[in-house]
């Protein structure tokens, strides 16, 4: 091929290298997630082994399925989406094939560390400072990529997606700079460069927005491209996703106090906390009638579509998360959900059924397409993988309410002298058989995955990998 | 002017950015635009 040639092709290496490690690691990561949740439920499972316990285990399960599942989704479709948008072929292909392997070096970097035990002690920020700068490198290289193709774009206009894409992009490297900083005194071990309060506000600050930044506005990305895409029908409102795009970007950074209530943070920071999370439900739910309304008049496709079904289930758990979630950050409602299961069934409705839903909705709309094929090698999986996944989820999060609001009722209930009614083993006793419960959502949940893997592995040896023409510029305004 | 003055500066500030950017979007021209910059997604690839 003649490099004139090559200019006329979209850049897919990359796409599809994430796009397949996508769905590995999300088997990986989910996996690891209902050993940790069995061992909860059978404690004798941690085998009595630091290597295999759960404190070591749990940050290698967030770990897993945030960076390495949702990040290698991450990296896959806005590399595909960048390049569809602005009609260009990615700028520094070369850069981003480094992307891939070095991300994917954290990712085994995290595997291996982890369980011996190497951590900062900062939630979703463990990984020890060597880790930490080789991940800034890989995503300065990210940052490159992306924006030298938005450079290089035919269109004028920067399509939505995009825009959340970049906030993403600059937001996470603005929180992991900031919330990694440390003191390093020897290989994979260091301080934090905060202390006391204002580290874990710091940390908070970092852990809400990774909420806001990787979890929300990238995968909202996603939503704003695959939707219209799988739906054939161009978004409900554009200038309403401008808005709450705007919106998330100036709210978002002040929430992540409400993480800390009735901690030793100053009373004022947890109210600002507070009340910017109720504010939040807003654009939250801006973006969430966005996606669904541009299924208006296009219902019935969902009757076939298990695609399109993945995607607007994904949007209806977006919208109740992000419901539960202002709800819960105020104080007198924290009072009773804080420390308890309530939490982890909150973040396991916004994590299974918002990004996993939109995630496994997006790769099953790509795969076939990197891969020259018009669909999956079986429509059937997708169904069973479709109602595998909502049953798990929803069996999931129940238990986790009813068994959050459980143990919560019974730390605050006093007897008429003041001591408490129940010890707190009576509350875990009273939390086990949600904990079985919550095991079997997971299993149901990762088995989906695993057919998903299955049809993944099945349709790209079925296809071939053939480079997509760029079009000749439409004429756009 | 203190540090506390600059953060009631740059709050205030963002609060009122925040709304001309609703306000800009709101405008009426801009409908045109728009509609083609929603279709982008849908035009290129013919499958």
């Amino acid at each position: 091929m003649s490099t004139n040639n090559v200019e006329t092709f979209y850049d897919d290496w990359a796409v599809r290298k994430f796009t397949v490690m996508a769905v590995v690691w999300g088997v990986v990561g989910m996996l690891m997630g209902v050993f940790i949740a069995a061992q909860l439920a059978y404690p004798e499972l941690n085998f009595g082994l630091p290597w295999t316990s759960f404190g070591r285990l749990r940050p290698l399960h967030t770990n897993a399925v945030i960076f390495a599942f949702g990040g290698s989704a991450l990296f896959a479709t806005s590399y595909y989406v960048v390049q569809r948008t602005s009609q260009a072929r990615l700028a520094f292909p070369l850069l981003a094939r480094y992307t891939f392997w070095g991300y994917q070096a954290v990712i085994v970097l995290a595997a291996i560390t982890l369980p011996l035990g190497y951590t900062q002690g900062k939630e979703y920020a463990e990984l020890e400072w060597p880790i930490d700068l080789l991940l800034l490198v890989v995503w300065v290289m990210y940052a490159i990529v992306f924006f030298g193709t938005i450079a290089n774009r035919k269109i004028k206009h920067i399509y939505v997606a995009n825009w959340f894409y970049a906030a993403f992009i600059i937001v996470v490297a603005l929180l992991h700079i900031v919330n990694s900083a440390a003191i390093p005194s020897e290989w994979f071990r260091s301080y934090s460069a905060y202390s006391g309060a204002q580290d874990a506000m710091i940390q908070w600050w970092y852990g809400h927005n990774a909420v806001g930044f990787f979890l929300t506005a990238a995968f909202l990305g996603m939503m704003y491209y695959f939707v219209p895409k799988q739906a054939q029908r161009p978004v409900y409102s554009y200038r309403l996703s401008i808005v709450h795009f705007w919106g998330l970007i100036f709210t978002y950074m002040w929430a992540g106090s409400h993480h800390l209530h009735y901690t030793a943070l100053p009373d004022w920071t947890q109210s600002v906390g507070m009340v910017l999370s109720l504010i939040l439900l807003a654009p939250s739910w801006g973006g969430m009638i966005n996606g669904m309304m541009t299924m208006s008049g296009a219902w019935h496709k969902l009757r076939d579509d298990p695609i399109l079904r993945f995607m607007i289930v994904s949007l209806s758990f977006y919208g109740m998360s992000t419901f539960e979630g202002p709800m819960m950050a105020i104080k007198t409602v924290n009072a009773l959900s804080h420390y308890t299961d309530w939490t982890v069934g909150h973040v396991h409705s916004g994590a299974l059924g918002w990004v996993g839903f939109v995630s496994m909705g997006s790769l099953y709309f790509l795969t076939p397409r990197l891969w020259g094929l018009k669909q999956m090698y079986s429509t059937k999986a997708i169904e069973l993988h479709f109602w595998l996944a909502t049953i798990g989820v929803v069996l999931y999060i129940s238990a986790m309410w009813i068994s959050g609001v459980t143990a919560g009722l019974m730390w605050r209930a006093i007897n008429e002298d003041g001591t408490l009614t129940y010890t707190f083993v009576e509350s875990v006793k009273a939390m086990h058989p949600f904990y079985v419960i919550r095991m079997i959502g997971g299993l149901m949940y990762v088995s989906g995955m695993i057919i998903m893997l299955w049809n993944v592995i099945k349709t790209v040896q079925m296809g071939q990998a053939t480079p997509a023409k760029i079009p000749a510029v439409v004429a756009h305004a | 002017m203190d540090i506390t003055d600059l953060r009631i500066i740059s709050t205030v500030g963002a609060l009122i950015t925040f709304v001309g950017i609703w306000v800009w979007a709101w405008l009426g021209r801009h409908k045109k635009d728009f509609e083609e910059a929603a279709r982008l997604p849908l035009e290129g690839d013919e499958e």
